[in-house]
Protein backbone atom coordinates (compact mmCIF):
# COMPACT_ATOMS: atom_id res chain seq x y z
CA UNK A 1 0.00 0.00 0.00
CA UNK A 2 1.05 3.60 -0.51
CA UNK A 3 1.57 6.57 1.78
CA UNK A 4 1.70 10.12 0.42
CA UNK A 5 4.40 12.33 1.89
CA UNK A 6 5.59 15.63 0.39
CA UNK A 7 4.19 14.77 -3.06
CA UNK A 8 5.93 11.38 -3.00
CA UNK A 9 4.32 7.95 -2.86
CA UNK A 10 5.99 5.59 -0.40
CA UNK A 11 5.37 1.83 -0.21
CA UNK A 12 4.57 0.16 3.11
CA UNK A 13 3.18 -3.20 4.11
CA UNK A 14 -0.54 -3.17 4.97
CA UNK A 15 -1.49 -4.40 8.44
CA UNK A 16 1.28 -2.54 10.24
CA UNK A 17 0.75 0.38 12.56
CA UNK A 18 1.47 3.93 11.40
CA UNK A 19 4.26 4.05 14.00
CA UNK A 20 5.98 1.02 12.43
CA UNK A 21 5.49 2.45 8.96
CA UNK A 22 7.17 5.72 9.97
CA UNK A 23 10.06 3.79 11.50
CA UNK A 24 10.48 1.75 8.36
CA UNK A 25 10.47 4.91 6.24
CA UNK A 26 12.92 6.65 8.64
CA UNK A 27 10.50 9.51 9.23
CA UNK A 28 10.65 11.19 12.63
CA UNK A 29 7.16 10.89 14.19
CA UNK A 30 7.57 14.35 15.75
CA UNK A 31 7.81 15.90 12.28
CA UNK A 32 4.50 14.66 10.82
CA UNK A 33 0.82 14.15 11.46
CA UNK A 34 -0.94 11.07 10.10
CA UNK A 35 -4.16 11.46 8.14
CA UNK A 36 -6.07 8.29 7.19
CA UNK A 37 -9.07 8.63 4.89
CA UNK A 38 -9.17 12.37 5.62
CA UNK A 39 -9.07 11.95 9.41
CA UNK A 40 -6.29 12.70 11.83
CA UNK A 41 -5.17 9.56 13.69
CA UNK A 42 -2.60 8.61 16.34
CA UNK A 43 0.39 6.47 15.43
CA UNK A 44 -1.09 3.24 16.81
CA UNK A 45 -3.63 3.20 13.94
CA UNK A 46 -3.40 0.07 11.78
CA UNK A 47 -2.99 0.86 8.10
CA UNK A 48 -5.13 -1.22 5.75
CA UNK A 49 -4.73 -1.88 2.04
CA UNK A 50 -7.68 0.28 1.02
CA UNK A 51 -6.79 3.23 3.29
CA UNK A 52 -5.77 6.56 1.82
CA UNK A 53 -2.83 7.58 4.02
CA UNK A 54 -1.19 10.96 3.99
CA UNK A 55 1.63 12.29 6.15
CA UNK A 56 1.41 16.02 6.78
CA UNK A 57 4.80 17.61 7.41
CA UNK A 58 4.58 20.03 10.31
CA UNK A 59 8.03 21.61 10.35
CA UNK A 60 8.26 25.04 8.78
CA UNK A 61 10.85 27.70 9.25
CA UNK A 62 9.89 30.88 7.47
CA UNK B 1 -5.80 5.05 21.37
CA UNK B 2 -8.79 6.62 23.07
CA UNK B 3 -9.48 10.16 24.22
CA UNK B 4 -8.67 10.77 27.91
CA UNK B 5 -11.99 12.60 28.34
CA UNK B 6 -14.39 10.38 26.39
CA UNK B 7 -14.32 7.09 24.54
CA UNK B 8 -13.88 8.54 21.08
CA UNK B 9 -10.83 7.73 19.04
CA UNK B 10 -7.95 10.12 19.80
CA UNK B 11 -6.59 12.32 17.01
CA UNK B 12 -3.43 13.33 18.86
CA UNK B 13 -1.21 11.86 21.53
CA UNK B 14 0.94 14.45 23.30
CA UNK B 15 3.57 12.34 25.01
CA UNK B 16 5.11 15.32 26.82
CA UNK B 17 1.75 15.93 28.51
CA UNK B 18 0.81 12.22 28.71
CA UNK B 19 -2.45 13.26 27.08
CA UNK B 20 -4.41 11.84 24.13
CA UNK B 21 -7.57 13.63 22.97
CA UNK B 22 -10.31 13.30 20.35
CA UNK B 23 -10.93 16.10 17.84
CA UNK B 24 -13.61 17.79 19.91
CA UNK B 25 -11.74 17.73 23.20
CA UNK B 26 -8.47 18.65 21.52
CA UNK B 27 -10.07 21.80 20.09
CA UNK B 28 -11.40 22.73 23.52
CA UNK B 29 -8.05 21.99 25.20
CA UNK B 30 -6.11 24.04 22.63
CA UNK B 31 -8.36 27.07 23.10
CA UNK B 32 -8.24 26.82 26.91
CA UNK B 33 -4.44 26.52 26.87
CA UNK B 34 -4.14 29.57 24.61
CA UNK B 35 -6.31 31.59 26.95
CA UNK B 36 -4.19 30.44 29.88
CA UNK B 37 -1.02 31.64 28.14
CA UNK B 38 -2.63 35.00 27.33
CA UNK B 39 -3.51 35.45 31.01
CA UNK B 40 -0.30 33.98 32.46
CA UNK B 41 1.96 36.28 30.46
CA UNK B 42 -0.48 39.24 30.64
CA UNK B 43 -0.50 39.54 26.85
CA UNK B 44 -3.64 41.61 26.37
CA UNK B 45 -7.05 42.33 27.81
CA UNK B 46 -10.56 41.88 26.44
CA UNK B 47 -10.95 45.53 25.48
CA UNK B 48 -7.79 45.82 23.41
CA UNK B 49 -7.70 45.74 19.62
CA UNK B 50 -5.36 43.00 18.41
CA UNK B 51 -3.65 42.81 15.06
CA UNK B 52 -2.81 39.23 14.06
CA UNK B 53 0.01 38.77 11.55
CA UNK B 54 -1.35 36.14 9.16
CA UNK B 55 0.55 34.28 6.47
CA UNK B 56 -1.99 31.67 5.38
CA UNK B 57 -0.05 29.03 7.31
CA UNK B 58 -1.17 26.69 10.10
CA UNK B 59 0.12 28.75 13.01
CA UNK B 60 -1.22 32.19 12.17
CA UNK B 61 -4.63 30.95 10.97
CA UNK B 62 -4.99 28.74 14.06
CA UNK B 63 -4.13 31.70 16.26
CA UNK B 64 -6.63 33.94 14.53
CA UNK B 65 -9.31 31.23 14.75
CA UNK B 66 -8.74 30.78 18.50
CA UNK B 67 -8.76 34.53 19.26
CA UNK B 68 -12.01 34.98 17.31
CA UNK B 69 -13.63 32.01 19.07
CA UNK B 70 -12.56 33.49 22.42
CA UNK B 71 -14.31 36.70 21.43
CA UNK B 72 -11.28 38.98 21.13
CA UNK B 73 -11.31 41.94 18.76
CA UNK B 74 -8.73 40.42 16.42
CA UNK B 75 -8.13 41.71 12.91
CA UNK B 76 -5.60 40.31 10.47
CA UNK B 77 -2.64 41.71 8.57
CA UNK B 78 -1.41 39.85 5.49
CA UNK B 79 1.82 41.06 3.89
CA UNK B 80 2.17 40.12 0.22
CA UNK B 81 5.87 39.48 -0.31
CA UNK B 82 5.74 38.78 -4.04
CA UNK B 83 7.31 35.32 -3.69
CA UNK B 84 5.77 33.66 -6.73
CA UNK B 85 8.67 31.93 -8.38
CA UNK B 86 8.88 29.02 -9.08
CA UNK B 87 5.48 28.41 -7.44
CA UNK B 88 2.85 31.10 -6.67
CA UNK B 89 3.55 30.87 -2.93
CA UNK B 90 2.44 34.40 -2.02
CA UNK B 91 -0.67 34.32 -4.21
CA UNK B 92 -1.77 30.99 -2.75
CA UNK B 93 -1.15 32.05 0.84
CA UNK B 94 -3.29 35.18 0.33
CA UNK B 95 -6.02 33.01 -1.18
CA UNK B 96 -5.99 30.70 1.87
CA UNK B 97 -6.18 33.73 4.17
CA UNK B 98 -9.12 35.21 2.29
CA UNK B 99 -10.88 31.82 2.35
CA UNK B 100 -10.42 31.68 6.11
CA UNK B 101 -12.10 35.07 6.53
CA UNK B 102 -14.95 34.22 4.15
CA UNK B 103 -15.68 30.64 5.15
CA UNK B 104 -13.83 29.84 8.41
CA UNK B 105 -15.66 27.83 11.05
CA UNK B 106 -14.83 30.53 13.60
CA UNK B 107 -17.92 32.27 12.19
CA UNK B 108 -20.21 29.86 14.02
CA UNK B 109 -20.90 31.29 17.44
CA UNK B 110 -20.65 28.98 20.44
CA UNK B 111 -23.89 28.08 22.13
CA UNK B 112 -24.84 26.23 25.26
CA UNK B 113 -26.12 22.70 24.58
CA UNK B 114 -29.54 23.46 26.02
CA UNK B 115 -29.91 26.74 24.16
CA UNK B 116 -32.03 26.30 21.04
CA UNK B 117 -32.35 29.98 20.16
CA UNK B 118 -30.49 30.84 16.97
CA UNK B 119 -27.33 32.85 17.48
CA UNK B 120 -26.03 35.41 15.06
CA UNK B 121 -22.71 34.44 13.49
CA UNK B 122 -19.69 36.35 14.68
CA UNK B 123 -19.00 39.52 12.70
CA UNK B 124 -16.19 39.30 10.15
CA UNK B 125 -12.85 40.71 11.22
CA UNK B 126 -10.94 43.15 9.04
CA UNK B 127 -8.20 41.72 6.85
CA UNK B 128 -5.56 44.36 6.05
CA UNK B 129 -3.47 43.48 3.02
CA UNK B 130 -0.17 45.24 2.28
CA UNK B 131 1.20 44.22 -1.10
CA UNK B 132 4.95 44.90 -1.05
CA UNK B 133 5.62 44.96 -4.83
CA UNK B 134 2.61 47.24 -5.43
CA UNK B 135 3.57 49.55 -2.55
CA UNK B 136 7.35 49.68 -2.86
CA UNK B 137 7.98 48.67 -6.47
CA UNK B 138 9.82 45.38 -5.95
CA UNK B 139 9.14 41.94 -4.55
CA UNK B 140 11.17 40.68 -1.58
CA UNK B 141 13.45 38.49 -3.76
CA UNK B 142 13.98 41.45 -6.12
CA UNK B 143 14.94 43.95 -3.40
CA UNK B 144 17.18 41.34 -1.82
CA UNK B 145 19.03 40.81 -5.09
CA UNK B 146 19.20 44.52 -5.85
CA UNK B 147 20.72 45.30 -2.46
CA UNK B 148 22.88 42.15 -2.27
CA UNK B 149 21.45 41.66 1.19
CA UNK B 150 21.30 38.34 3.02
CA UNK B 151 24.05 36.34 1.24
CA UNK B 152 21.86 35.15 -1.61
CA UNK B 153 18.80 34.51 0.57
CA UNK B 154 15.96 37.02 0.83
CA UNK B 155 15.13 36.08 4.45
CA UNK B 156 16.95 39.06 5.97
CA UNK B 157 15.16 41.57 3.68
CA UNK B 158 11.90 39.74 4.33
CA UNK B 159 12.24 39.87 8.12
CA UNK B 160 13.17 43.56 8.12
CA UNK B 161 10.26 44.45 5.83
CA UNK B 162 7.69 42.40 7.76
CA UNK B 163 8.74 43.81 11.15
CA UNK B 164 8.54 47.36 9.79
CA UNK B 165 5.18 46.98 8.05
CA UNK B 166 3.59 45.17 11.00
CA UNK B 167 4.68 47.79 13.52
CA UNK B 168 3.78 50.71 11.30
CA UNK B 169 0.32 49.45 10.36
CA UNK B 170 -0.51 48.52 13.94
CA UNK B 171 0.33 52.04 15.11
CA UNK B 172 -1.42 53.77 12.22
CA UNK B 173 -4.63 51.77 12.64
CA UNK B 174 -4.74 52.06 16.42
CA UNK B 175 -3.97 48.45 17.42
CA UNK B 176 -2.27 48.18 20.80
CA UNK B 177 -1.05 44.62 20.32
CA UNK B 178 0.55 42.69 17.50
CA UNK B 179 0.06 38.90 17.81
CA UNK B 180 2.18 36.43 15.86
CA UNK B 181 1.77 32.67 15.46
CA UNK B 182 5.20 31.67 16.80
CA UNK B 183 4.98 28.18 18.29
CA UNK B 184 7.25 26.45 20.80
CA UNK B 185 9.38 24.87 18.06
CA UNK B 186 10.04 28.32 16.59
CA UNK B 187 11.02 29.62 20.03
CA UNK B 188 13.15 26.63 20.90
CA UNK B 189 15.01 26.73 17.57
CA UNK B 190 15.92 30.39 18.22
CA UNK B 191 16.81 29.61 21.82
CA UNK B 192 19.02 26.72 20.71
CA UNK B 193 20.79 28.90 18.14
CA UNK B 194 21.37 31.73 20.61
CA UNK B 195 22.56 29.33 23.30
CA UNK B 196 25.02 27.64 20.93
CA UNK B 197 26.55 31.04 20.26
CA UNK B 198 25.93 32.47 23.75
CA UNK B 199 24.16 35.45 22.26
CA UNK B 200 23.29 36.80 25.67
CA UNK B 201 21.70 40.00 24.34
CA UNK B 202 19.27 37.99 22.21
CA UNK B 203 18.60 35.56 25.07
CA UNK B 204 17.73 38.51 27.30
CA UNK B 205 15.13 39.72 24.82
CA UNK B 206 13.44 36.40 23.94
CA UNK B 207 10.04 36.28 25.63
CA UNK B 208 6.33 35.56 25.02
CA UNK B 209 5.70 39.31 25.31
CA UNK B 210 7.86 42.13 24.00
CA UNK B 211 6.46 45.20 25.72
CA UNK B 212 5.91 48.48 23.90
CA UNK B 213 8.71 49.93 25.95
CA UNK B 214 9.25 52.95 23.69
CA UNK B 215 7.01 55.31 21.86
CA UNK B 216 6.51 54.12 18.29
CA UNK B 217 6.82 50.40 19.11
CA UNK B 218 3.80 48.12 19.38
CA UNK B 219 3.61 45.40 22.04
CA UNK B 220 4.30 42.02 20.43
CA UNK B 221 2.87 38.79 21.80
CA UNK B 222 3.12 35.08 20.97
CA UNK B 223 0.01 33.34 22.38
CA UNK B 224 0.94 29.93 20.84
CA UNK B 225 4.47 29.87 22.27
CA UNK B 226 3.77 26.86 24.51
CA UNK B 227 2.40 24.61 21.73
CA UNK B 228 4.54 22.24 19.73
CA UNK B 229 4.42 22.86 15.99
CA UNK B 230 2.75 19.48 15.66
CA UNK B 231 -0.05 20.69 17.93
CA UNK B 232 -0.80 23.86 15.97
CA UNK B 233 -0.91 21.79 12.77
CA UNK B 234 -3.21 19.27 14.48
CA UNK B 235 -5.51 22.06 15.63
CA UNK B 236 -5.74 23.41 12.07
CA UNK B 237 -6.47 19.94 10.66
CA UNK B 238 -8.96 19.04 13.39
CA UNK B 239 -10.81 22.33 12.85
CA UNK B 240 -10.80 22.01 9.07
CA UNK B 241 -8.71 25.17 8.60
CA UNK B 242 -7.47 25.09 5.02
CA UNK B 243 -3.92 26.42 5.31
CA UNK B 244 -1.04 26.52 2.86
CA UNK B 245 0.96 23.31 3.28
CA UNK B 246 3.83 24.45 1.10
CA UNK B 247 6.70 26.11 2.83
CA UNK B 248 8.25 29.38 1.64
CA UNK B 249 10.68 28.21 -1.09
CA UNK B 250 13.43 30.33 0.47
CA UNK B 251 13.03 28.70 3.89
CA UNK B 252 13.62 25.16 2.63
CA UNK B 253 16.86 23.81 4.09
CA UNK B 254 17.55 26.85 6.27
CA UNK B 255 19.28 26.75 9.64
CA UNK B 256 16.04 27.07 11.62
CA UNK B 257 14.66 23.93 9.98
CA UNK B 258 17.91 22.11 10.63
CA UNK B 259 17.75 22.95 14.34
CA UNK B 260 14.08 21.95 14.45
CA UNK B 261 14.94 18.58 12.93
CA UNK B 262 17.68 18.02 15.52
CA UNK B 263 15.38 19.04 18.38
CA UNK B 264 12.63 16.74 17.11
CA UNK B 265 15.07 13.82 17.15
CA UNK B 266 15.82 14.68 20.76
CA UNK B 267 12.10 14.93 21.53
CA UNK B 268 11.41 11.52 19.98
CA UNK B 269 14.01 9.90 22.24
CA UNK B 270 13.16 11.99 25.29
CA UNK B 271 9.57 13.33 25.26
CA UNK B 272 9.20 16.73 26.88
CA UNK B 273 12.76 17.90 26.14
CA UNK B 274 11.69 20.85 23.98
CA UNK B 275 9.05 21.99 26.46
CA UNK B 276 11.45 21.74 29.42
CA UNK B 277 14.21 23.60 27.53
CA UNK B 278 11.86 26.50 26.81
CA UNK B 279 10.02 26.68 30.12
CA UNK B 280 13.22 26.40 32.17
CA UNK B 281 14.73 29.17 30.05
CA UNK B 282 11.70 31.38 30.75
CA UNK B 283 11.99 30.59 34.45
CA UNK B 284 15.69 31.53 34.49
CA UNK B 285 14.92 34.67 32.52
CA UNK B 286 12.14 35.53 34.96
CA UNK B 287 14.62 35.17 37.82
CA UNK B 288 16.79 37.82 36.20
CA UNK B 289 19.60 35.57 34.95
CA UNK B 290 19.86 37.58 31.72
CA UNK B 291 18.90 41.01 33.01
CA UNK B 292 22.39 42.46 32.85
CA UNK B 293 22.53 41.68 29.12
CA UNK B 294 19.29 43.46 28.31
CA UNK B 295 20.65 46.71 26.97
CA UNK B 296 18.09 49.41 26.25
CA UNK B 297 19.49 50.96 23.07
CA UNK B 298 18.76 54.60 22.55
CA UNK B 299 16.18 55.01 19.81
CA UNK B 300 15.79 57.83 17.34
CA UNK B 301 12.98 58.76 14.97
CA UNK B 302 13.83 57.89 11.35
CA UNK B 303 14.27 61.16 9.50
CA UNK B 304 12.20 59.82 6.57
CA UNK B 305 9.33 57.82 8.07
CA UNK B 306 9.43 58.66 11.78
CA UNK B 307 9.59 55.02 12.91
CA UNK B 308 12.00 54.19 15.76
CA UNK B 309 15.55 53.29 14.72
CA UNK B 310 18.70 52.53 16.68
CA UNK B 311 20.96 54.96 14.80
CA UNK B 312 20.30 58.60 13.88
CA UNK B 313 19.32 59.23 10.23
CA UNK B 314 17.25 56.91 8.09
CA UNK B 315 16.08 53.57 9.44
CA UNK B 316 17.24 50.27 7.91
CA UNK B 317 13.91 49.85 6.09
CA UNK B 318 14.06 53.27 4.41
CA UNK B 319 17.69 52.73 3.47
CA UNK B 320 17.02 49.32 1.95
CA UNK B 321 13.95 50.42 0.03
CA UNK B 322 15.46 53.83 -0.87
CA UNK B 323 12.42 55.44 0.65
CA UNK B 324 12.79 59.19 0.60
CA UNK B 325 9.26 60.51 0.76
CA UNK B 326 6.90 58.25 2.69
CA UNK B 327 3.95 60.24 3.93
CA UNK B 328 4.11 60.21 7.71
Amino acid sequence: MQITYRDKKLEVKPGSTARDALKKLSIDPESVLIVVNGKLVTDDAILREQDEVKLVAVVSGG
Amino acid sequence: MRCRKCDERAVINMRHHKLALCAEHYGEWFIAQTERAIEKYKMFSRDERILVAVSGGKDSLSLWDVLLRLGYQADGLYIGLGINDPEPYSDLSLEKTRQFVAHGEWRVANRADNDSAPLAPRPSPILHVVDIPATYGKSIPEISRAKARGQGKPCSACGLTKRYVMNRLALEKGYTVLATGHNLDDEVAVLFQNTLRWQTGYLARQAPVLPASREGLTRKVKPLCRFYERETAAYALARGIDYIYAECPHAVGNLTNFYKTLLNQLETESPGSKLAFYLEFLRARGQGVFDKYNRADELHACETCGQPTSAPGRCAFCRMWDVSAIVR
